[in-house]
């Protein structure tokens, strides 16, 4: 199969599963509660006017029968009329999450980046080193990351280099939020795209950009901590696949350093199944992210979310978990179609 | 021939030779070692929490309220006179009472499931595939965060939520495994010889899929202590008060600065058992994976 129809393959599997997610939601919405409830802009359902509700019912098909009522709802998640997010001062769904999923993202893609930077250097060290102590170290290291409560480590960094450091009177970084809110007034600050650090970036708010970045220190890591071992794991693995290779055997030969056939020779195509699979940890790292934004009052989607589900905000519920299952997805299908570039033996199997 | 009866004794079965195999390497690894005495001692905690644990589990000390910890009350006390000790004891058997709970029926669905979708293959296994497909399309927190919100958020609920959030990997498992095995000629002179498809999946094909089903439960257990403690913290599952590592955690934090044991030892057994289930599933893996043994 050539890798342009497994692409199109992938892409028609997709389907099945983009409707399988839309039913599991849609069946979801009708056990949390009154369907009706997703699209009042006006609070609680006894406050409105019995025309009022019956208006809704007729416009989203809640009197049909319930096969015509998921067609409702299909036809409503492709308009873009999402809903109603009581949680989040009535706004429109769709405009909570362009408002918070930018959030989220700059979070998880720093958190991508951190755990490449600390997975790829454990890895090279576990694959050289291979059953000696700094394998077992790097092993310990990164299985105490994957067992390890994210909100629990996310308090105890608070604790650490927040209040520790404060009370030590040394310089220490923010509790919370993603900018300090008086900086940012002061210095005229406005959001453009959502992504705090591109924004600063371009408005060439150097004073609010370094702010965002010590803002992103703390949950970042926090994050990227639990992905390490994913990384370090497949990192370990690839390297010790290629160092088997003849090549090497050919680069040793010639009387290479061992330095320049790691970091020259090996490192290279060790990396290319490790940065694909940070793809997969993308996806994990956003449901980690829900409790990491709960403790750091991160404004984004995992914050919004949880604080629907404690209100039965219906619509905000159903939203946000449509949004992660699509990227969810859309990220394991990424990290495939590379996946079967790279080894042929994917697709041709 | 006495010498190759497997039921006269006097030669080991290879069920048992491999087992032996496996246990010999197995402490070879001094970090699986430490996995397994450490998985034990939680198990003893939470078997024994009745005589361990100086207090109830929600037995309240009026007047020793956070209180740091010493003589009194080795961890401490809370903010309203629970000893965090003999909380963190009891915690240990709900905590895993819920991990067992989740895993062993994920277990059960998911390899009945997955076994006899792999065995028919056609038609069966593909509608399974696709069920799994969907389930597997949310990431495992997320779907059970949703889950329990419509389930209502309690306790109960929180581990239904769980268990089929959890089921459909195993289905997976088990039918990459029956797919291999059904091809083999064990299996082929199982059925030559007339035996029911039953009979082969339970007594021939499932004992020798086994082996990657263990190795996920064992690191599920800690995924599960995890997943249910993150869902507590954020206000799912177990109530005010509950003996409850992660509730403990989401008590504590408010009290994170003023209290802070209040909120660290809890997070302490998260991380000691989680730790300890992920080295033996994590040695079980390199052990039983053929590749890697010999």
């Amino acid at each position: 199969m050539r890798a342009r129809d497994y692409i199109i393959r992938r892409l028609f599997l997709l389907i099945p599963v983009l409707i399988g997610i839309s039913l599991v939601t849609f069946t979801l919405s009708h056990m949390i509660g009154d369907p009706i409830a997703a699209y009042l802009t006006e609070g609680s359902i006894e406050k409105i006017s019995p025309e009022r509700i019956q208006m809704i019912i007729k416009a989203h098909g809640l009197d049909q029968p319930i096969y015509l009522q998921y067609a409702y709802y299909i036809s409503d998640i492709l308009r873009g009329d999402w809903g109603i997010s009581r949680a989040d001062a009535n706004r429109p769904v769709t405009e909570s999450i362009a408002r918070y999923l930018p959030a989220t993202f700059e979070l998880t893609i720093v958190a991508v980046l951190l755990t490449l930077a600390m997975g790829i250097p454990l890895g090279i060290v576990s694959a050289t080193r291979k059953d000696r102590l700094p394998d077992h170290a790097a092993r310990i290291f990164s299985l105490t990351g994957v067992s390890i409560p994210v909100f629990w480590f996310a308090l105890m960094l608070q604790f650490t280099f927040f209040y520790t450091l404060k009370v030590l009177r040394l310089p220490s970084l923010p509790l919370s939020g993603r900018v300090d809110q008086t900086l940012a007034a002061a210095t005229g600050f406005h959001s453009i795209t959502g992504f705090y650090v591109l924004d600063s970036l371009l408005q060439g708010n150097m004073a609010v950009f370094v702010d965002a970045i010590l803002h992103l220190i703390l949950p970042s890591f926090a994050l990227a901590y639990i992905s390490v071992a994913l990384i370090a794991r497949m990192m370990r693995s690839s390297m010790l696949e290629v160092l088997k290779q003849d090549y090497i055997t050919l680069a040793r030969s010639k009387g290479l350093t061992e330095r320049v056939v790691i970091y020259r020779h090996a490192l290279k195509n060790a990396l290319i199944p490790t940065v694909t699979i940070a793809g997969l940890a993308f996806g994990g790292l956003l449901a980690g992210a829900v409790l990491t934004e709960s403790v750091f009052n991160w404004p984004g989607m995992g914050r919004w979310s949880t604080g629907a589900i404690l209100t039965d905000d219906i619509a905000a519920i159903m939203g946000f978990t449509l949004v992660i299952a699509v990227v969810y997805v859309l990220a394991n299908l990424i990290v495939d179609v590379l996946y079967a570039f790279l080894d042929p033996r994917i697709r041709l199997g | 021939m006495a010498n190759t009866s497997i039921r006269g004794g006097l030669k080991e079965s290879p069920h048992m030779r491999e087992l032996r195999y496996t246990v010999h390497l197995l402490r070879q690894s001094p970090l699986v070692v430490v996995g397994i005495l450490l998985t034990t001692a939680v198990f003893v905690v939470a078997l024994t929490a009745p005589w361990i644990a100086p207090y109830g589990a929600e037995q309240r000390i009026w007047g020793e309220r956070i209180q740091p910890p010493g003589p009194a009350h080795w961890l401490g006390t809370d903010e309203s006179g629970g000893d965090v000790f003999s909380r963190l004891v009891w915690g240990s058997r709900l905590d895993l009472s819920i991990a067992l709970t989740v895993v062993g029926v994920a277990c059960l669905v998911g390899a009945s499931v997955g076994g006899v979708a792999g065995f028919l293959g056609g038609r069966v296994d593909e509608v399974v595939m696709r069920i799994t497909d969907i389930f597997l399309a949310f990431p495992a927190l997320i779907l059970a965060m949703t889950i329990a919100a419509a389930l209502g958020r309690n306790l109960t609920n929180l581990t239904i939520a769980l268990a089929i959030v959890w089921w459909p990997g195993y289905s997976r498992i088990i039918r990459g495994q029956v797919l291999t095995e059904r091809e083999k000629p064990y299996v082929e002179a199982a059925r030559a010889v007339g035996a029911p498809t039953r009979r082969i999946l339970l007594r021939h094909v499932l004992p020798n899929s086994i082996y990657p089903l263990l190795v996920n439960a064992t690191l599920d257990l800690g995924g599960v202590i995890l997943t249910a403690a993150g869902l507590s913290f954020i206000g799912f599952g177990a109530g005010a008060g509950v003996a409850e590592w992660g509730r403990m955690i989401s008590d504590g934090r408010n009290y994170l600065f003023q209290a802070p044991w209040m909120a660290t030892f809890p997070g302490l057994a998260i991380l000691i058992t989680a730790l300890s289930l992920n080295l033996v599933g994590d040695g079980l893996r390199d052990v039983l994976d053929p590749r890697l043994r010999r």
